[in-house]
């Protein structure tokens, strides 16, 4: 019956992980500013387990801007851009100064899916497991991977 | 002298899950006339399919049909194009295929044996049962990567592994289960609430439900042994010979009420651990992918011409997709998607007739519709030209009375 079980559940511990604080603070600025300080501590979040799929990582250096990613993105969150720096390019013509194709990441319409990373040809893409990404702004700065 | 009112429900319910409209036609409490209207959603995702995405693309796309069966669509979608350009699936990535898809099953048959017990107010077993869903959950992110939104299936295979350790876990967590599920179907079919509430309620008959093509456990549940893993058996399901479970192998009757389509879905649970214990000791070893170069992958299907059908038993019911690939072009030329709910959506019209309001929520929902939420009910008297309107929490408070009101017969 029901009523045995939910004698049982009276003396175990809640499943819930109480993340960030165990009552819900009355204001979130000041609850980190008293985390800053040493006043008070976060519950941790629970861990993310292997290969999980969170914020994207770039490696600009290593990237031959291919677009490759950008054609196979189902929500359409890659752009490509032109670097800012510019190179010696060497080509039929002889050299010439060029500035390099790169991609340009908008982690708010990012859905996850890690199909960028299965395609890229120089492994330069990577998911972290960096999950905490709400934010008012949808073009925040932490949410355009490369950062400016 | 009785008279009758009109009571639309719907286009967004608490009940039904997806907007779609009711129109109820009652006598006092008594249902005496049901309307169903589909088509309050439309969000074109075919169409992107065949003009904006590429096929890569349009597998994440085909996730985001359902939230809940977000295996079952890709998988069926990516068994049409395989078919539609003749890629052959290595045996590995079918077994896995199997394994993810009966993950999902307990998932989605958890989660609704949990909505079931709130529509007829016992919430205690619905925290009860969620909690229990954590746990594959859990697995679900720990094998795919994400709770939700899986994103594991490819053409041609699957893009990730089940590795030792993944195993091992999957082992522990469907050992938890086959603990845990003497408990849950004590609490779900022998508990004298439950029982007063769901037998002789929304019956559909053997014959309504061969008549209006109801699919899965809806239909199962009126004994017709219809499964698409039994009648036409894909991925790894040919191996094991699915048996289609109807509720007379439980105590021998079919009553094709709802206390039948709770039979139905809990012995499917059981049914899922055997399945996927088999899956991890016949899994054989091998490639992932039929075609690793992604590039390569995509070039083929562009240059592919064909068409194909792929047929999958999702925790609901059938669900079919159509595509039809043509060379030259990189989006699909055709593609339909038939969801299960679609099917039995009409079901609805027998077992509500002769019910009473407090019963639409349980009924609605215990063919697991795949809809948005209702949030409010009008409620009008046509004689008089009154409006006036119910709200979601007075609907629940009907049927929260009704449990208590039978409970103190009962006794």
């Amino acid at each position: 019956m029901m009523i045995n079980e939910v004698w049982k559940l009276l003396f175990k511990k809640p499943k819930t992980n109480k993340f960030p604080a165990k009552y819900a603070p009355k204001n979130v600025h000041q609850f980190l500013r008293r985390v800053q300080g040493g006043k008070a501590k976060i519950v941790p979040p629970v861990p993310t387990p292997p290969d999980f799929r969170g914020k994207i990582r770039y490696d600009i250096d290593s990237c031959v801007g291919c677009g490759l990613c950008a054609q196979v993105c189902p929500s359409k969150a890659i752009e490509i851009v032109r670097d800012k720096k510019w190179i010696i390019m060497h080509c039929k013509e002889g050299a010439k100064l060029a500035a390099p194709l790169k991609i340009k990441i908008y982690v708010s319409r990012c859905v996850f899916c890690a199909q960028c990373v299965d395609i890229c040809p120089r492994k330069c893409l990577k998911m972290s497991d960096e999950f905490l990404l709400a934010n008012e702004n949808k073009l925040d700065k932490s949410l355009i991977v490369p950062g400016p | 002298m009785s008279e009758t009112y009109t009571i639309p429900v719907g286009p967004l319910h608490p009940a039904l899950h997806e907007p779609i409209t009711l129109k109820l036609e009652v006598s006092g409490e008594k249902i005496i006339g049901v309307d169903v209207f589909c088509s309050q959603v439309h969000r074109g995702i075919e169409w992107i399919g065949m003009n904006r995405n590429n096929p890569i693309q349009s597998i994440y796309l085909s996730e985001r049909v359902c939230g809940i069966c977000n295996i079952c669509h890709p998988l069926c979608m990516v068994q049409a194009v395989e078919k539609a350009a003749e890629i052959e699936v290595p045996e590995r990535a079918e077994y896995i295929r199997t394994i993810a898809a009966e993950l999902e099953r307990i998932h989605s048959h958890l989660l609704w044996a949990g909505v079931a017990a709130h529509e007829i107010g016992f919430d205690t077993v619905f925290h009860y049962t969620w909690a229990l869903r954590e746990n594959v959950m859990d697995l679900i992110e720990y094998l795919t990567g994400n709770r939700v939104t899986k994103a594991i299936m490819m053409f041609g295979g699957v893009r990730r592994d089940i590795k030792e350790n993944g195993a091992k876990k999957l082992r522990e967590g469907m050992k938890f289960y086959l603990e845990k599920f003497r408990k849950i179907e004590e609490i779900f079919l022998q508990d004298p609430t439950i029982k007063m509430r769901t037998r002789d309620v929304g019956i559909l008959t053997r014959e309504d439900a061969l008549k209006l093509c109801a699919v899965g456990p809806t239909t199962r549940a009126s004994g017709v042994p219809k499964d698409v893993r039994q009648d036409f058996p894909y991925a790894a399901y040919g191996d094991y010979e699915v048996k289609a479970i109807t509720p007379d192998i439980y105590n021998g009757e079919v009553h094709g009420d709802v206390y039948d389509r709770i039979v139905v879905r809990l012995l499917e649970v059981k049914q899922s651990i055997e399945i996927i214990n088999w899956a991890l000791d016949n899994m054989p070893s091998g490639p992932l992918l039929a075609e690793k170069n992604l590039v390569r992958l995509k070039m083929k299907l562009k240059k592919a011409e064909g068409e194909g059908i792929g047929r999958v038993e999702a925790p609901r019911g059938e669900d079919i997709h159509y595509v039809r690939l043509k060379a030259g072009e990189e989006p699909f030329f055709s593609w339909k998607i038939r969801a299960p709910t679609y099917n039995n959506v009409l079901p609805w019209i027998p077992m509500l007739l002769g019910g009473q309001i407090a019963d639409v929520p349980i009924v609605a929902a215990s063919t697991d519709p795949c809809i948005s939420c209702l949030n409010r009910v009008t409620v009008v008297d046509v004689e008089k030209k009154k409006e006036f309107q119910i709200t979601k929490e007075y609907m629940h408070k009907l049927s929260v009375k009704k449990t208590r009101r039978l409970m103190r017969n009962g006794r």
